[in-house]
């Protein structure tokens, strides 16, 4: 439903967004992600039609942004970066502006106001002003302008920004529960929402991709991918540490000074975790702890938006 | 059509929910009659016309009218707004035009609500209604061209200060082309056509006929084109400063 090809974006002369190709389809939530300056805005900013395009084309549900913007933009609900709203408005005459912008009159205006409203349990600030809401209010307002006309693509730029954990949780349950029907873009800075909501996690840096693969993919890339933990009651077992070193899927063994725990890297990856803890139950040491680590998002990222 | 319907309403509705439309309504009555029975000498003069009124309107329209209009457009670029208006399936001159009615309908708001001089010029004598009427249907229209230039200026700037400031200046430089200072200044080297050009773009000499009575065709045209021009350049500069 969103088809972006070799999308490019110039300020002058420096290249915000170099030669992006995207295709984003019904039911895939793609998590955007990037360190700040990496053209994440000024792309979605593009395919709502707010910036012009420098060269390549952008296109939503088969309607061309540049050429056909009107039809394009009435296919697209948009939460810009911050979430900007007219704060001397009050939500529900705010909602019911958005509505009739959107061609919505009369019982079907009201309707898709108040389904809005109640989407995102704005119930009890639908008659006061914008500007005295907290920030929590403030974005879910932003949403409910995005998803008042039920529009098969949504753009969301930093949805959960500035929420309390709580608040994170019900955009996120938002977003999942219309994942199905819609083909959805978040950017976001918290990596943990990738895995959180996405279906696809794409990383852009300096203006171009990165990584594009499934959050799990993305995962797998971490340093420490599937090592396991060992944390042993008796810290200073060198035999242990010696034979689990020379286990055959095993890397190497990491042992930072002074900590009890023991980082066993596998090779390429490799699931060792039953070989690990079939080693230390045969020696009959005692275990405190033994985990299979994830591998941390952070690194990945660091790793991907900071190479080259 | 529907969509500049909608901006325009948004539109009026803003004046309304700020101080700021009180606070001109209540200026520009206050000064317009001041300046009418203090400067104009209405009582003086003995005649049952709202000349005195009229007169001092390119005056204070000056600055008045910059101070509608400089919120019309910085204020959505300052606030991001417009990254939310301009993405929504609306053509960017509809939202010009919107924005544009919305400040003129609350400038006309503000005319209507003058007439207490009406009623009172009517009551002490017997003036011409139809030459009244003119002037302020003139007036109307030459404030929709000095709202225009404010606009247009609002949409090249975030801050409102600077906007007020420079509307203000281009309004001034169109008010007072007609004027003998500029003129002579001119007269000496340039050639007639370019005197008459720069007098024919003057805002007072056109009023002035309107004043007297006469809507004559030409200084119609004449504010419509400031109006036509001034919101063509309005939408491209809006076009052009999206997203800096």
């Amino acid at each position: 439903m969103i088809v972006l090809e070799n999308l490019t974006k110039r300020f002058g002369p420096f290249t915000a967004v170099n030669n992006i190709s995207l295709n984003v389809s019904k039911g895939e939530v793609l998590g955007f992600l990037g360190p700040n300056g990496a053209g994440k805005s000024t792309t979605m900013r593009m395919v709502t039609g707010f910036l012009p395009i420098t060269s390549g084309a952008a296109g939503v549900c088969g309607f061309d942004v540049a050429n056909q913007p009107q039809e394009a933009r009435r296919r697209v609900g948009y939460l810009p970066e911050g979430a900007p709203l007219y704060g001397d408005m009050a939500t529900r005459n705010f909602l019911g502006f958005i509505a009739e912008a959107r061609g919505f009159t009369g019982a079907d205006k009201t309707d898709r106001v108040d389904h809005a409203v109640k989407r995102l349990a704005l119930e009890s600030v639908v008659n006061q002003p914008i500007d005295t809401l907290s920030k929590g209010y403030k974005r879910r307002v932003g949403l409910a302008q995005a998803i008042l006309h039920d529009p098969d693509v949504m753009i969301l730029d930093e949805p959960t920004d500035g929420l309390d954990p709580n608040q994170k949780h019900q955009v996120r349950e938002l977003i999942q529960e219309m994942a199905a029907e819609k083909a959805i873009v978040i950017s976001t800075h918290i990596l943990e929402e990738v895995t959180a909501v996405c279906s696809r996690a794409t990383i852009i840096a300096r203006g171009r991709i990165v990584f594009d693969g499934t959050p799990d993919e993305l995962q797998s890339k971490a340093p420490h991918h599937n090592a396991v933990a060992v944390r042993l009651a008796n810290a200073d077992d060198t035999a242990i540490r010696d034979a689990l070193a020379v286990l055959p899927d095993v890397e190497r063994v990491e042992q930072p000074d002074g900590a009890s725990t023991l980082m066993v890297i596998p090779r390429n990856g490799a699931s060792i975790v039953e070989q690990v803890g079939g080693l230390v139950r045969d020696r009959g040491a005692e275990v405190d702890e033994l985990y299979v680590e994830r591998g941390h998002l952070d690194d990945v990222f660091r790793q991907l938006t900071l190479s080259e | 059509m529907h969509s500049v319907w909608v901006i325009t309403k948004r539109e009026l509705a803003a004046y309304f929910s700020t101080p700021l439309a009180y606070v001109f309504i209540v200026i520009f009555l206050g000064l317009s009659g001041a300046l009418t029975f203090f400067m104009g000498a209405f009582f003086e003069r003995g005649q049952a016309d709202l000349q005195s009124f009229f007169s001092f309107h390119p005056w204070l329209y000056l600055f008045l009218i910059p101070a509608v209009a400089m919120r019309l457009w910085a204020e959505e670029r300052k606030s991001g707004t417009n990254e939310l208006l301009l993405t929504l399936p609306v053509p960017t001159w509809a939202a010009v035009i919107g924005k544009f009615l919305a400040a003129w309908a609350f400038i006309a708001i503000a005319l209507i609500l003058t007439f207490p001089l009406w009623i009172t010029v009517n009551w002490l004598g017997e003036p011409d209604n139809g030459v009244i009427l003119a002037a302020y249907i003139g007036s109307l229209i030459m404030a929709g061209g000095y709202l225009a230039i404010g606009s247009c200026v609002s949409a090249a700037t975030k801050n409102q200060v600077i906007a007020f400031i420079v509307a203000a200046v281009v309004s001034f430089l169109f008010l007072m082309s007609g004027v003998e200072l500029v003129q002579s200044f001119f007269q000496g080297w340039a050639p007639l056509f370019v005197t008459e050009a720069i007098k024919s773009m003057s805002f007072l000499t056109h009023f002035n006929d309107i004043i007297r009575g006469v809507i004559d065709l030409r200084d119609v045209v004449f504010f419509g084109s400031v109006i036509g021009v001034f919101l063509y350049v309005n939408a491209a500069i809006v076009d052009l400063t999206r997203g800096s």
